[in-house]
């Protein structure tokens, strides 16, 4: 995609949308990796590190947040044409985010509880990702993303490599580094056995049951892979672990409940006695 | 905590290999010719022909490719590469001077000893037909010890027809048939019109003395074996090249099975009756 | 150590006969001794006196898991474990029982099959690159409570990796520093069947010390020279023939107990005939395509190489990790996936597992360890998975030729 030899450094933006800021900090957290990325490339915009903020183009822009306004609708248009290649940070871009729990709900009755004035307030009804709206060249799952992998993604691009993370499930990096499985062994419902590997199963490690941040394993979106079984795994906290409907519910309707795979699956919980 | 090892034999070491030529034959296929950077790692190599490599690009990874020169020059390495994923497609914007590494070889290659005297029907299908080239380079060399050749090649639509001069290059040569045809034909074609398989009917064969070498989708060799073995020809003259995920090369990390066998130790080309029960079969 | 005397392509000893032949060898020749319970510590003791770095069962998490330990007080002493499909319990029983616990989520496997392992590291230079090859730091390790299915699975892991067309140099320097201290099972767990695939309860083959634990007592037999002198210096009482008598009727006991059981008598044609049976809709409809099935496996060898290259591309490190038949990318090739569904992989997983395995290394890929049912998440059984494929009413017709021998 780039040029190594290029004396010119692929120009990088780091773009917030709707969200937290906790990718972006990841991206802070780098440390030495940091004063590595900043010798790679050359970090044109990235209000959240440096108040030099250079206009576009740029080679690569990672992406964070959702879009939930209609100003925020326009401006990833804008970002897209000024950007070769488009790389979402994290569950909200790539999956809309926790915030898109409005999508099953009233957001002009969030906004009447919430704000006094609520008439000031325009907001989408709907949280989206990314993806809804421009090309997305690249999609870093998780909440927040893993640093190793955002360096990984950004290595390849530099010397013109298309980027792959594996889609493996949380089970198998939790079975490498030797956990006892939080299932089987407390009965916690533990969406690892669905959920895309990437954070280096550190729930399990610390004996909690994962709460699907990196996304479903593979099928959420076209590609090879199928969608994960979430019925049998759902099926069984109900009838084994005895959570009741909606309890099973919310364990997929969360930070990634809008991606196909888990919405599916709590929709039919939530139809469920 | 980890030291660097002892001299046992490591058979997952890479060895550093130039790109001496690059030869374009199609939009997405380049050969590659590679010479050792290790002139005792170079003097000791040797292959068979239908082995392959696992060809390395540095910081990306490894794709296992079928070494298409001939075995009798194993100084010089020739790999005829598709640029399909992430690996060959890195490794296609390579030019002449620069390194890839090479592990191999591995496998068992074509039973071009067995066939020394006999007829030789060559049945390739769709782009997969790198692999057997080296082995129709071989016989070429050594022409007066084979029977007559056969070549029947077939292809989706003519722009997939590759190595074009190759193919009229063999059909010049003596007692050889080069037979191509299209099932999705333009009005340029001037072959036959329909799948490889159906070229069976027209060669004569004598069952006999005929071996058979076939490389490609697994479904022609499905339906094309039968045909064949109608015709007389014995299963066990039969060979078939196949294609699975590789990652090792040396039979351990599980990828590539078939049934009982290891592509990649076992295979890749595998005499048809011991290979016939798996061929047909979803996910194996 | 001994190791199955199976090395080339083409004769294979079958594992069932090789337990026979060392079982006379080493049952038959060693003089039972005694070690009380309360003198454990010396076992341990003269095993760190020789270099040995001691991993037993600890408790953790719920569970028993290896760790390193010093002191008999670190074994999981009066816990025992109750095992089901997809649940794994720990009670504590108030006994001085030691090894009362059979076992965790992992065998003897990731001791010399590392889960992640080291393989090379590389750097560029001028010409090219240069390729340092890495290897584990030689370490004497001795494994305390390994049980009779573990020292199964670790001969099945020795013929891959040691005896096949290639040796693994990774898997031979941690391999070579093991020291195996096995524990005959005197109980069954419900998962447990290694009865039925001759693996056990009695350890017989591939350890260097194993115990019996009678009451306060812990039989002692001898299975190799390490062990033999791993015992010099410690102080060790004859045993009657009352308590060894008593010793096997507890392990013959804990067979007869098990309610499980795999029938092998078929296999591998059996298994190879019935690949179109609807069974295998049913089973992939609760299969989760999760990997823990084969990352429990003391057998299960399949694995992935990874490249990570440093963000400046002088610097790469490749290493090798556990992988699974159960990932999408497991099968696949180019333009298309051989085993794209779930069905398909839960497909390849058993019938590699107990038919084409025979075919490849001349012995079942299954010890009956009961792992795979526990820690599946939704507790399916292959023993019963097997019993339905194989009942003869849904035989299927598609009938395979046999596998030529190899």
């Amino acid at each position: 995609m780039f040029n190594p030899d290029e004396r010119q450094r692929p120009r990088l933006a780091v773009v917030k949308f709707a969200s937290c800021d906790g990718c972006q900090l990841s991206i802070l957290n780098l440390e030495e990796d940091l004063l590595a990325l900043g010798r790679t490339l050359d970090i044109a915009y990235f209000p959240e590190a440096s108040s030099d903020m250079r206009p576009g183009p740029y080679d690569i822009a990672l992406v964070e947040g959702s879009i939930t306004t209609a100003e925020d609708a326009h401006r990833i248009l804008a970002l897209r044409q000024q950007t070769k290649v488009l790389i979402t940070i994290g569950a909200c871009a790539t999956a809309g985010g926790i915030q898109a729990l409005r999508n099953w709900a009233d957001v002009e009755s969030f906004k009447r509880a919430v704000y006094p004035s609520p008439e000031y307030i325009q907001s989408l009804s709907t949280s989206t990702p990314i993806s809804e709206h421009v090309h997305v060249d690249f999609e870093l799952w998780g909440c927040p993303i893993d640093k190793g992998q955002l360096l990984r993604v950004i290595t390849d691009l530099v010397v013109g490599v298309q980027p792959r993370l594996p889609a493996d499930s949380v089970c198998l990096e939790c079975k490498r580094r030797g956990n006892v499985c939080v299932l089987v062994a407390k009965g916690l419902p533990c969406l690892g056995p669905v959920t895309r590997t990437g954070c280096g199963a550190i729930c399990p490690g610390m004996g909690r049951d994962c709460y699907g941040c990196f996304g479903p394993s593979e099928g959420a979106r076209k590609g090879p892979g199928l969608p994960p079984n979430t019925t049998s795994l759902a099926g069984h906290f109900h009838s084994d672990l005895q959570l009741i409907p909606i309890e099973v519910m919310r364990r997929f309707r969360g930070i990634n409940g809008a991606v196909s795979p888990f919405r599916a699956e709590s929709d039919i919980w939530e139809k469920k006695p | 905590m980890h030291t660097e090892a002892d001299s046992i034999a490591n058979p997952y070491v890479i060895h550093p290999a130039t790109i001496v030529r690059k030869t374009q034959e199609a939009e997405d296929i380049n050969t590659f010719r590679l010479q050792l950077v290790d002139e005792e790692v170079r003097r000791q190599f040797r292959f068979r022909a239908g082995q392959f490599n696992m060809v390395y690009l540095f910081g990306v990874g490894e794709a296992a490719i079928s070494i298409v020169s001939d075995p009798d020059q194993p100084e010089l390495l020739d790999h005829t590469i598709r640029a399909v994923g992430r690996i060959t497609k890195a490794i296609a914007g390579l030019q002449p001077g620069e390194v890839l590494g090479v592990r191999g070889p591995f496998g068992q290659g074509w039973p071009l000893e067995e066939a020394r005297g006999r007829d030789v029907v060559i049945v390739t299908g769709g782009l997969g037909c790198a692999p057997v080239v080296g082995a129709i380079e071989y016989i070429f060399r050594r022409r007066v010890q084979y029977g007559s050749v056969k070549i029947l090649h077939g292809v989706k639509a003519p722009h997939d027809l590759l190595y074009r001069e190759r193919f009229d290059a063999w059909r010049r040569s003596p007692d050889t048939e080069v037979t191509l045809t299209s099932d999705q034909p333009d009005k340029s074609w001037r072959y036959h019109i329909g799948v490889v398989t159906e070229l069976f009917e027209l060669v004569s064969i004598d069952p006999s003395k005929t071996i058979v070498l076939m490389c490609g989708p697994e479904i022609m060799m499905r339906l094309g074996v039968p045909i064949l073995l109608r015709r007389g020809v014995p299963e066990k003259a039969v060979y078939v090249s196949l294609e699975r995920h590789m990652e090792c090369g040396i039979g351990l990390c599980g990828h590539c099975q078939m049934g009982p066998y290891f592509v990649c130790k076992d295979g890749p080309v595998m005499r048809y009756d011991r290979i016939e029960t798996w061929l047909g079969r979803t996910g194996v | 150590m001994i190791f199955p005397p199976c090395t080339r392509r083409g004769e294979f000893v079958l594992w069932r006969d090789y337990l026979l032949e060392n079982e006379r060898r080493f049952v038959a020749d060693d003089i039972h001794k005694i070690l009380p319970v309360a003198h454990l510590q010396r076992l341990l003791d003269a095993l760190s006196a020789k270099g040995y770095r001691i991993v037993g069962p600890t408790v953790h998490d719920g569970s028993v898991v290896w760790e390193t330990i010093r002191v008999v007080a670190d074994l999981p002493i009066g816990w025992r474990d109750h095992q089901e499909p997809a649940r794994y319990r720990l009670e504590q029983t108030r006994s001085s029982e030691i090894f009362g616990v059979v076992h965790g989520p992992q065998s003897l496997k990731p001791f010399a099959f590392a889960p992640r392992e080291s393989l090379l590291q590389i750097e560029r230079t001028k010409d090219g690159f240069a390729t340092h090859q890495m290897a584990a730091q030689p370490e004497k390790v001795a494994v305390i409570g390994a049980r009779a299915c573990d020292l199964a699975g670790l001969a099945i892991q020795d013929r891959i990796f040691l005896k096949d067309a290639y040796r693994d140099p990774y898997y031979a320097v941690r391999r070579e520093g093991l020291f195996v201290i096995a524990v005959n099972c005197t109980r069954a767990l419900s998962t447990c069947f290694c009865a039925s695939m001759e693996t056990g309860p009695r350890a017989k083959a591939g350890f260097d010390l194993a115990l019996t634990e009678v009451d306060d007592r812990l039989l002692i037999d001898v299975g190799s020279e390490a062990g033999r002198q791993v015992l010099e210096g410690i102080s060790l009482f004859p045993a009657s023939e009352e308590l060894i008598g008593e010793g096997a009727t507890s392990i013959d006991a804990c067979a007869r107990s098990q309610v499980r059981r795999l029938d092998r008598a078929r296999l591998p044609q059996a298994l190879y005939d019935v690949h179109e049976h609807p069974r295998w809709d049913d089973v992939a409809g609760r299969c989760l395509a999760c990997t823990n099935c084969t990352m429990v496996c003391p057998t299960c060898f399949c694995h992935t190489i990874e490249e990570t290259p440093d963000l400046s591309h002088q610097q790469t490190a490749r290493a090798r990790l556990w992988d699974s038949c159960f990932t999408q990318e497991h099968g696949y090739i180019h333009g298309k996936n051989i085993r794209p569904t779930i069905k398909d992989r839960y497909r390849m997983w058993l019938t590699h597992k107990l038919a084409s395995w025979i075919d490849q290394f001349g012995m079942s890929g299954c010890v009956g360890c009961g792992r795979c049912i526990t820690w599946c998440p939704v507790g399916i059984d292959l023993t019963e998975e097997l019993s339905v494929l194989l009942a003869s009413s849904n035989r299927s017709s598609v009938a395979g030729r046999p596998v030529e021998g190899r």
